[in-house]
């Protein structure tokens, strides 16, 4: 198994204890750090399902984070992940949006007195 | 006045400065934690609430406001900003000859930090391992300087810079070579440095550096070279609540507490009353809580979600290209993982 982890860099790894059910997970997501950690976990812990969430890194030579998360009442651990990052994808875009339209007008406003 | 808070609400959206200490540091707005609010997320109300305004903007700096985020995500921008947001940067040097007094690997360091302009979005990463660059990946400067001496210098003259030709090796020297069919599509980009002016060596008579250097893409994760911004920070918006009426000589001196411009005096019935003019221009330096007469006479807090942030370019990209820069790579690293979800469906 490591062989093939060295070959093709994985980047999402699922890590469950045995006999847990799949509210229980930690993710270990590679090549990341707080940037993506702490934001995506703010992001899940605003879901009123998820019942913990909360991230480690590992060691600071090692580039990857373990992610866990633990849900209530039977909600997969993999679904609160994927509405965290749709959740986190939509902010940074409105953000982006945002910001592109002020800027936009912060220029325009410049320009007009010299006319 | 801003209207009095509830104790609740100041626990959620302000960080408070007191004499011992700062309190409220932490995010607690989660669902369950407060009785009576739904602090479920919300993209519609997070769109209500959120704003940007840009105060100020010009070629390498910038500073604007960001209302309305958590700073888990603020934080992440500014985190990408130093670190994440891809530059080009002198990589490998390769030196024929370097008979100057500085040595091959310090000129190496410095040439490296020597700010690229080159638009990194028109470039790919270099595979690992892989020592020839090609027209995508990589930009070629060369750096060939002389010293010689002046023969037009005056007799009696001690100064090398009347004595010497070259003998002062600017970043202005290092000149673009172009790889493949870069003349074509950069013709009106023009690659180089910078700024021209940084002092890279010295030379004397008989001296020379002949140079070659290759430029690839890089993020400021793996080295601060790649980093786009001189500085990329940001703070909150500050605070200052006068808690009950100051008067006279008590007033003048809570002036003298704070910047500039934060507390003004105002004449009102023959006295001189204090008001908070602008505690945006605050430092926080909490001088007030010094003195006992008046340190329960003020509140000092800072707003949790308003963050002023400042970004500084080092001029290879304008800093609201780097801003937009930076919130598409959080933007890519959510599709990375998203993608990862969908592919596997982790079985």
């Amino acid at each position: 198994m490591a062989g093939a982890e060295v070959e093709k860099k994985p980047t999402l790894e699922m890590v469950q204890a045995d006999g847990a059910d799949e509210g229980c997970v930690t993710f270990v997501l590679h090549e990341e750090d707080h940037t993506l950690g702490n934001s995506l976990r703010y992001m899940i812990m605003k879901n009123p399902e998820v019942e913990f969430c909360g991230y480690s890194i590992t060691h600071p030579s090692e580039s990857k984070i373990n992610f866990r998360i633990q849900t209530r009442g039977g909600l997969p651990a993999t679904e609160a992940l994927r509405r965290g990052l749709n959740e986190l994808s939509d902010v940074s875009q409105h953000v982006l949006s945002t910001f592109q339209a002020r800027v936009q007008e912060f220029k325009d406003q410049q320009d007009e007195p010299m006319d | 006045m801003a209207a009095p808070m509830s104790n609740v609400d100041e626990i959620r959206n302000r960080v408070i400065l007191g004499e011992f200490g700062v309190r409220n540091v932490h995010t607690t707005d989660y669902p369950g934690n407060y009785p009576g609010y739904d602090d479920t997320w919300n993209f519609q109300k997070f769109k209500k609430n959120f704003r940007i305004d840009i105060v100020q903007m010009d070629e390498n700096t910038m500073e604007f406001d960001m209302v309305g985020i958590d700073a888990a995500i603020a934080n992440a921008f500014r985190r990408i900003l130093l670190a994440e947001v891809p530059t080009m940067a002198v990589e490998k040097v390769f030196i024929y000859n370097n008979t100057s007094i500085i040595q091959d690997e310090i000129l190496a360091h410095r040439l490296g930090l020597i700010p690229i302009k080159a638009d990194p979005r028109l470039f790919e990463y270099r595979n690992a391992g892989d020592e020839e660059g090609t027209e995508i990946d990589t930009i070629q400067l060369q750096l060939k300087v002389k010293c010689t001496r002046n023969p037009r210098a005056p007799k009696d003259s001690s100064d090398p810079r009347e004595l010497y030709l070259n003998h002062m090796v600017y970043s202005r020297d290092m000149k673009w070579v172009p790889i493949g069919n870069q003349a074509d599509v950069f013709a009106d980009a023009s690659i180089g440095p910078v700024h021209g002016d940084i002092l890279l060596a010295q030379l004397r008579p008989g001296q020379e550096l002949d140079i070659v250097m290759h430029c690839v893409k890089g993020i400021g994760r793996d080295h601060a070279k790649f980093s786009p911004v001189a500085t990329a920070s940001y703070r909150l918006l500050p605070e200052i609540t006068l808690l009950q009426p100051v008067e006279g000589e008590k007033a003048e001196r809570l002036k003298r507490c704070f910047s500039p411009g934060v507390i003004e005096l105002e004449n009102r019935d023959g006295k001189q009353v204090a008001k908070v003019a602008n505690s945006r221009l605050d430092t926080c330096s909490r001088e007030v809580l010094r003195y006992d007469d008046l340190k329960n006479l003020v509140k000092l807090g800072r707003v949790r979600d308003h963050f002023i942030f400042s970004v500084e370019s080092t001029g290879i990209l304008p800093p609201d290209m780097l801003v937009s820069e930076a919130i598409n790579v959080l933007l890519a690293k959510c599709q990375r993982f998203i993608n990862e979800l969908d592919s596997t469906d982790m079985d």
